[in-house]
């Protein structure tokens, strides 16, 4: 028997997947376990095979599983020419058909057979392999049931009460789900069919699976959240209340959700005509004295180079957000890669005068999103966050009081008009705003416009003390030099005032590392803890601090290990290089394992990435997976 | 108490405080039509009470950018193309704060036209100045977006053959509230125009023509021009937006003939602007944002009290 269920609901886009599986993941957390959601949908609003996958276990849950152990399949009822044999074939079934690959030996198959036609279902040799994997199942009519007692829509219901019938679950969650979403004749409606649908599964069905839900309990209260959600609400807690944007997936997610909360905080939300706007709005409003932020995803990104250089230059702290979706150009605007990184740190004429955070979790998308707030107004830096679609759509359950903080608005290194009295200004009265004679740790206060004797001017060409344009060689090296050496004081903040950024796993003494980076945490994560348990000596660390890079502990951890493997989703290895352009060397310690069909990383991959790079075999992984060797290798 | 004081106070203001005290002296060339934008500044702001340090001005970048290096206000000199779009975060950020933009013909009409038309359009309470001098002036007179058709430049050697874009019928079709143009060889007139764009309640243009002797030799030096509102040729109603798009076309029709027309051509006094039709959604709030960060004792809502949904 497992200890874990992985339920995976299929069907079209626009069958109400989303909020089906957030509730039912939700009634698994009440339970009392541990959950992590994974989002599959394609680039189109309805129609279209989709899925989400909940994995549930009583213990910690990071990533996805290998594979996953039920289907409710749902049938797309958006599918294009369901009556003709169009040349995508037939689409209704798939939900159904396109599942079963990766459906786990004695997995239980549930298919809305008022949907999918027995034909259909022949066609795909379903029996036939439910045979051959002991697979369990059970065609019910969730349409008829569902219009029976209420709407058709209303099956997503009766599949979800078939469901908890056969993993002997208790409904009361779910209904305490329901009677908070919806009330009246449609919760009537939507309860009738969820017992209807648990008790005809009792009785017409003998139960010849093994498969239960799993029994845990929590001690203290979770909340499910989004990476999306953490990083708008970290932005929140850090006081910021002005943002910017044009959408773009999956960035929306949290200009959507910012969107909706501001108003109620007294915040502002814009949405302009393109990212170049989005991103000089951000600066002018944090110039003006707001905590103010914008972002996108890859190509709308692109277009806020300029604005960001500007941030740079003028330093104006600014937080932006990356998402990253499969590229280059349009990509795969749905599915998650990380070949942005070099895009982020480089991007913009000059050299770079950015930070950028990659957090690998949803704890960490809240954390770093702080991180960067603070850090961006203390150094009047832009601070980046880059993700990607993965982090941004995966649910996991987080302790409710791991936001009990108190909130950060503060300004960092701005003056009020009191310390602006104190403060340097030239022979005219000018503030010197940019001051490098007497900056700490590169920084000169700053003033806001409005306040009196604070006058300056912010130029994005290179500016003398005062904020005048100058190409004075000697003024031109002490502003380089004193805005450098903020990234230098950043970066020995990081290492001696906090606690660190990256994550750690495995045993100290393993002499094998695995190095990642991002969403691909998880994973890896779950691999490590596989590998030790089949007695392989292997630790792993996930960096999060691209820039100012993580200098020292990843050199510490590379120095300490005899071989290391880089697992990122991309195809040029772009964080191995950056450790190489960071570090100078090394290069010869690491294998990449590279993935960029779209799809994140199952831990089983990284698994056999590991046997074949160790079994120092000339050959492939039988995943669509790539092994880059080492250099000299 | 305000965190901001330099914002409405009340006080004699002298023309001089908008001049830099130690440097920098403007670089212009001499005869530049520049000089004419500055002067009227410096003029009409004092005259509508204005001190320096309420006003921030934003500019594009160009010979036309340069503007805020010689009038001593807060300055952002942004990147090309750009003014707008910082010019109104601003605005929003702080309400209180006077925000003029100012750029290029090529800067506001070109790489940054769909700024203006979307800014426009909102009717953000911002004075926005276009040194129209019908040319790229700092990148050395290469054909701008307000170059006459037959223009010959380094990059249009046989002269453009694009039809000149139209910027006051632009800016009104886009949605500004007070359209105007005026000219950097009719002082009088420009300090009145642009003291009407900084008194009213929402995106005012300032189509603001500037000569370039250096690059722009063929063009008329804007002299002779005629003012629209005193000249009795012309009879129309600046309220009136069909009337107003009529004398508009025939304005940008003559310039290229020879004749040069000037004057307030749209006025809308009655729209809301920008932050007041967000506030009517309940989406701009009472305050200035800018205030609150000051503010010791403002209250800061939490993550925490919106988990709920998430349990
Ligand atoms: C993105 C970008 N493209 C090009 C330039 C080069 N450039 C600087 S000013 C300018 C045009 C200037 O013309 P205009 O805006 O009319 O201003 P003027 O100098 O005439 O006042 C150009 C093309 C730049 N700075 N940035
Ligand atoms: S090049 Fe033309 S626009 Fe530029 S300063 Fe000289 S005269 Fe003025
Ligand atoms: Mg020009």
């Amino acid at each position: 028997m497992s200890d874990e269920l992985i339920w995976r609901i299929a069907g079209g886009s626009g069958d109400g997947i989303d909020s089906t599986s957030q509730n039912f993941a939700k009634a698994l957390m009440r339970s009392g376990l541990d959950v992590f959601t994974h989002r599959h949908y394609p680039s189109r609003i309805r129609g279209g095979h989709t899925y989400v996958e909940i994995r549930a276990a009583d213990r910690e849950v990071q990533s996805r599983g290998d594979g996953y152990n039920f289907l409710l399949s749902l049938g797309d009822s958006f599918a294009r020419n369901p009556q003709e044999e169009a040349y995508y074939g037939n689409e209704e079934i798939k939900p159904l058909s396109e599942n079963l690959d990766e459906l786990r030996e004695g997995g239980i198959i549930v298919y809305d057979e008022g949907l999918i036609s027995e034909e259909d279902v022949e066609e795909v040799n379903l029996h036939e392999r439910a045979e051959e994997n002991d697979w369990h199942v059970f065609p019910v009519d969730l349409r008829g049931l569902a219009k029976e007692h209420g709407r058709e829509v209303m099956r997503n219901t009766a599949g979800v009460g078939v469901t908890a019938a056969l993993l002997d679950m208790d409904l009361e969650h779910i209904e305490d789900l329901m009677s908070d979403a919806m009330g009246g004749d449609i919760l009537e409606a939507n309860l009738e069919i969820l017992h209807e649908a648990y008790e005809m599964t009792r009785e017409e069905h003998d139960f010849e699976h093994d498969l239960r839900a799993p029994e845990g309990s929590h001690e203290t209260e979770q909340a499910l959240l989004s990476g999306s959600n953490a990083i708008a609400y970290g932005a929140i807690d850090a006081g910021c209340r002005f943002i910017a944007g044009y959408p773009m997936t999956p960035w929306t997610d949290v200009f959507t959700i910012l969107s909706q909360n501001f108003p109620d905080m007294g915040g502002v939300s814009e949405q302009v005509e393109d990212e170049i706007a989005a991103a000089a709005l951000a600066v002018g409003a944090s110039h003006a004295g707001v905590k103010a932020m914008s972002g996108s995803s890859g190509g709308g990104f692109a277009l806020m180079s300029e604005p960001l250089g500007l941030a740079e230059m003028t330093e104006t702290p600014l937080v932006l957000i990356e998402a990253m979706r499969a590229g280059p150009s349009t990509g795969m605007p749905t599915k998650p890669e990380q070949a942005d990184l070099e895009h982020v740190l480089y991007t913009s004429q000059g050299d770079s005068q950015r930070v950028v955070f990659a957090p690998g979790n949803i704890e960490e998308a809240y954390e770093q999103t702080r991180l960067a707030f603070e850090i961006a107004w203390d150094y009047q830096i832009p601070a980046i966050i880059i993700y990607d679609q993965k982090l941004s759509g995966e649910n996991t359950n987080v302790d409710v009081e791991f936001f009990d903080r108190d909130p950060q608005p503060d300004l960092g290194s701005t003056l009020t008009e009191e310390e602006l009295r104190e403060a340097a200004h030239d022979n005219s009265g000018k503030f010197k705003r940019f001051n490098h004679e007497d900056a700490e740790n590169g920084v000169a206060p700053r003033s806001i416009p409005g306040q009196k004797g604070g006058r300056y001017l912010a130029t994005g060409n290179e500016h003398s003390p005062v904020g005048h344009i100058s190409e004075d060689p000697d003024n031109r090296v002490a502003q380089m030099e004193r805005r450098l050496e903020k990234l230098e004081s950043i970066r020995a903040e990081l290492d001696e005032e906090r606690d660190s950024t990256q994550t750690y796993y495995g045993p100290d003494d393993a002499d094998y590392g695995i190095i990642t980076w991002g969403s691909s945490q998880g994973a890896v994560a779950e691999a490590i803890e596989r590998l030790n348990a089949q007695g392989h000596s292997v630790k792993g660390i996930s960096v999060s601090d691209m820039m100012p890079f993580a200098e020292k502990e990843v050199t510490e951890f590379l120095e300490s290990v005899d071989e290391a493997m880089v697992v990122e989703m991309n195809a040029t290895a772009q964080f191995r290089g950056l450790i190489q352009k960071e570090l100078g060397r090394f290069g010869d310690k690491m294998t990449s394992l590279l993935k960029f069909n779209g799809n994140p990383f199952e831990p089983a991959e990284i698994v056999e990435g590991y046997e074949v790079n160790l079994a120092d075999e000339d050959r492939q992984p039988t995943a669509q997976v790539r092994i880059e060797p080492a250099a000299g290798d | 108490m305000s965190a901001f004081n330099a914002i409405g106070e009340e006080r004699e203001i002298d023309r001089d405080e908008y001049t830099p005290g130690v440097e920098p002296q403007p670089t212009w060339c001499p005869g530049c039509g520049d000089f004419g934008v500055l002067k009227s500044l410096k003029q009409a702001l004092p005259e509508a009470g204005k001190t320096p340090e309420e006003v921030l001005t934003v500019t594009g970048i160009g010979c036309s950018g340069k503007l805020n290096s010689y009038l001593d206000t807060y300055g952002f000199h942004t990147i090309h193309g750009r003014s707008l779009p910082v010019a109104r975060a601003a605005k929003l950020a702080n309400p209180e704060l006077e925000v003029i933009a100012a750029g290029g013909d090529g800067d506001g009409y070109g790489i940054g036209g769909n700024h203006f038309i979307h800014t426009a359009r909102e009717n953000h309470d911002i004075t926005y100045i276009v040194f129209n001098n019908e040319i790229f002036g700092l990148t050395k007179g290469q054909t701008s977006p307000t170059s006459p058709k037959g223009h010959k430049s380094k990059t249009q050697p046989s002269g453009s053959a694009k039809t000149p874009l139209r910027p006051l019928s632009t800016s009104l079709n886009a949605g500004a509230s007070y359209i105007a143009r005026t000219a950097a060889v009719n002082p009088n007139q420009a300090k009145e125009i642009i003291k009407e764009a900084i008194e009213h309640d929402g995106f005012a243009h300032v189509d603001f023509l500037t000569q370039c002797p250096t690059w722009n030799k063929d063009a008329r030096q804007y002299v002779p021009y005629v003012d629209v509102q005193e000249s009795d040729d012309y009879d129309f109603d600046v309220n009136d937006r069909a009337e107003a798009a009529e004398m508009m076309r025939e304005t940008e029709d003559v310039l290229n003939e020879g004749t040069v027309l000037t004057g307030r051509y749209y006025v809308e006094d009655d729209r809301p602007s920008y932050s007041q039709e967000k506030h009517a959604v309940g989406e701009m709030p009472d305050q200035p944002l800018a205030e609150r960060y000051f503010d010791d004792d403002a209250e800061w809502e939490r993550s925490y009290d919106l988990l709920e949904r998430h349990t």
